[in-house]
């Protein structure tokens, strides 16, 4: 295990940050800390690199204890949500940092510095400065600045929370490629599921700062460890005291089949997804959506009588409260 | 869109407003700094270069502009150390009793230089003084000497460099410098790489200022100095002298200089100083 938190707790003045975590983050492997804003996550990386002094708990970093170690004896590669560039140092300068401060060569510092512009695509724009690049171009700089220091762990806050859509799935893409050639230990912040779903090799989910659960994609999706993750994650539809995906619903048209008796209140046309909202005999509202296809398939319309029911295998969680908000997980962390 | 059409209207709409208003400024300006300091300058040179030429010659004018510039220089410098310092302190860490220190920072601008100046005889005066005598008995001699002229230099000028630094330091955040801390560098090389380049223009502006303030300070230097011919008398002091002694020309001709030093410290900031701060 290249990461090893152990009972770690933060608190900022009467605010709990962070309430005794453990998480063991593997090596080699592109680990997200997902959980909406307020939640702990950037604590927890904030920590990890040093920035941050846990208040109990232990940090251990590829095996040394680092609980005590500033940041910049911890050799990690830190990148933040604005960049944090170096407005005064061109772009090379930038990147160069972290070995003119190891007080590297200068031809050995020129070489890897040419090496890391041509790998975040960034060769032609060396002399320029930060301030003469794009918001996605400066991230990238950022990145190539952290792994000029070859750290031990790569850690990045919310690295493309700055950025407009079409920028972040870009860059979110290449981040993917690039740690599947770079391969160092990589954490990263988000609040975006989609982001953590689509990049991470493990997600880790923090709420409240509590672990909610850990992790691989799959796991998270189709075995939520609770009610919260399930919301988190993805759309969620309550059938029953059963909190369930629209998607994974089945509608059928057979008077006499299994399910939930329900009759057609609305249809929405989303793209290429059809959305069912159904009012079922017992008055709870059910949203089902379907594809165009299974649509035209039933041939329902409003107002139409149809059985809903879960699609066998399919992740559900049990409503703990009639009133639960998607902010109040009641299980406790799974991690 | 609804910005940019109050802009418009605003600048349409207020146009002749805003060139009585231009006009009342410069007219102001004028009347109060322009005007009179231009005065400074022609009587200064009434008779030609004779009065210039007079006071550069008397060795009692010479010594009290190289005190000058000494006690300045000094008072710099240490106003520079000490108010990056400070404001480091003020901006990047949390301590009981930040905010009083905050808010007497500004005690030196708001007193009266003349109370500094008695302040400073009460604590260090050599015979009556809370910490004078002590010092004294010691071979160190603050009031009526240089160490005394520098410190109410430094108090008065004090706040300079500070109000210039701490908004920049504000504005620019700290994550640069945990970046550098990331990569590697430690408390000095952070400070030396990343935090200087950035404030830069802030302590050079106030240095210029404290520059500025210090040439020109009198009351709270005449107080502690004793105002000794040829020892402790400073420009500012020789101008009073001159004047009060019907010696007009000397006493322009040293204003002049005194001014001069220091508007052309700000012209030069000014030129140098890049549009965009940072």
């Amino acid at each position: 295990m290249s990461i090893e938190i152990v009972n770690v707790g933060k608190r900022f003045g009467d605010f709990v940050a962070l309430d005794d975590v453990s998480v063991s983050i593997p090596s080699g492997r592109l680990t997200a800390l997902l959980g909406p804003s307020g939640g702990g996550k950037s604590t927890l990386l904030r920590i990890i690199a040093g920035l941050e002094r846990a208040d109990t708990g232990k940090v251990d970093i590829e095996g040394v204890d680092a609980t005590r170690l500033p940041p910049q004896k911890r050799n990690v590669g830190f990148v933040f949500q604005h960049y944090a560039a170096f407005k005064h140092l061109t772009v090379r300068r930038n990147v160069a940092f972290g070995l003119e401060i190891r007080k590297r060569p200068k031809d050995e510092i020129r070489g890897r510095v040419d090496e890391l512009l041509a790998l975040v695509h960034l060769e032609q724009f060396a002399d320029r400065l930060p301030s003469q690049l794009s918001g996605g171009q400066r991230q990238r700089m950022a990145l190539a600045r952290a792994l000029a220091v070859e750290p031990t762990v790569l850690l990045l806050d919310e690295p493309f929370g700055a950025l407009d859509a079409k920028v972040r799935k870009e860059l979110r893409d290449w981040l993917r490629r690039l740690h599947d050639e770079v391969h160092v230990t990589t954490v990263f912040v988000t609040h975006d599921q989609e982001e953590a779903l689509e990049v991470a090799d493990e997600i880790v989910v923090i709420n409240e700062g509590r672990v909610e659960q850990i992790g691989s994609p799959d796991d998270l999706y189709d075995r939520p460890a609770n009610e919260f993750v399930m919301r988190f994650l993805g759309p969620v539809t309550q059938l029953g005291d059963q909190l369930v995906r629209p998607h994974d619903l089945q509608l059928s048209t057979d008077p006499t089949g299994i399910g939930v008796l329900g009759r057609v209140a609305r249809v929405t046309r989303i793209g290429f997804e059809i959305r069912v909202d159904l009012s079922t005999t017992d008055g709870q509202s059910v949203t089902v959506t379907l594809t165009r296809n299974e649509f035209l398939a039933l041939g329902i319309q409003v107002d139409s009588e149809v059985r809903v029911r879960l699609a066998p295998g399919s992740p559900a969680t049990t409503v703990s409260a009639p009133a639960a908000r998607p902010a109040t997980p009641t299980l406790a962390a799974a991690g | 869109m609804a910005e940019h059409s109050i802009v418009t209207r605003t600048q349409v709409g207020r146009r002749p407003g805003r060139y009585v208003l231009r006009a009342v400024v410069t007219a102001y300006l004028f009347l109060l700094v322009a005007w009179p300091l231009y005065l400074v300058a022609r009587n200064a040179f009434a008779d030609g270069f004779t009065s210039l030429n007079d006071i550069l010659t008397d060795p009692d004018v010479t010594h009290a502009l190289r005190l000058t510039v000494v006690i300045a220089v000094t008072a710099v410098v240490i106003n520079t150390v000490f108010g990056v310092g400070i404001s480091i302190l003020l901006v990047r860490y949390d301590f009981p009793g930040k905010r009083t220190l905050n808010a007497l920072l500004d005690v030196p601008l708001s007193v009266s230089p003349i109370v500094v100046g008695l302040a400073l005889v009460l604590v260090y005066g050599g015979r009556e003084g809370w910490f004078g005598p002590t010092l004294e008995s010691a071979g160190l001699q603050i009031i009526f000497a240089t160490p005394g002229m520098v410190m109410a230099t430094v108090f008065v000028a004090l706040p300079l460099v500070i109000r210039e630094v701490v908004p920049i330091l504000q504005e620019v955040g700290d994550e640069q410098e945990q970046a550098a801390r990331s990569l590697g560098a430690n408390a000095v090389q952070t400070f030396r790489r990343i935090t200087l380049p950035a404030i830069k223009w802030g302590v050079i502006y106030g240095v210029v200022l404290s520059l500025a303030r210090s040439l020109g300070e009198f009351g709270a230097v005449k107080v502690v100095s004793g105002n000794v011919l040829g020892e402790t008398r400073t420009a500012t002091l020789v101008v009073e002298e001159k004047y009060l002694n019907f010696d007009k020309g000397g006493s322009y001709a040293t204003a002049f200089l005194l001014a001069l030093v220091a508007v052309a410290c700000i012209i030069v900031v000014s030129v140098l100083r890049p549009k965009e701060d940072r």
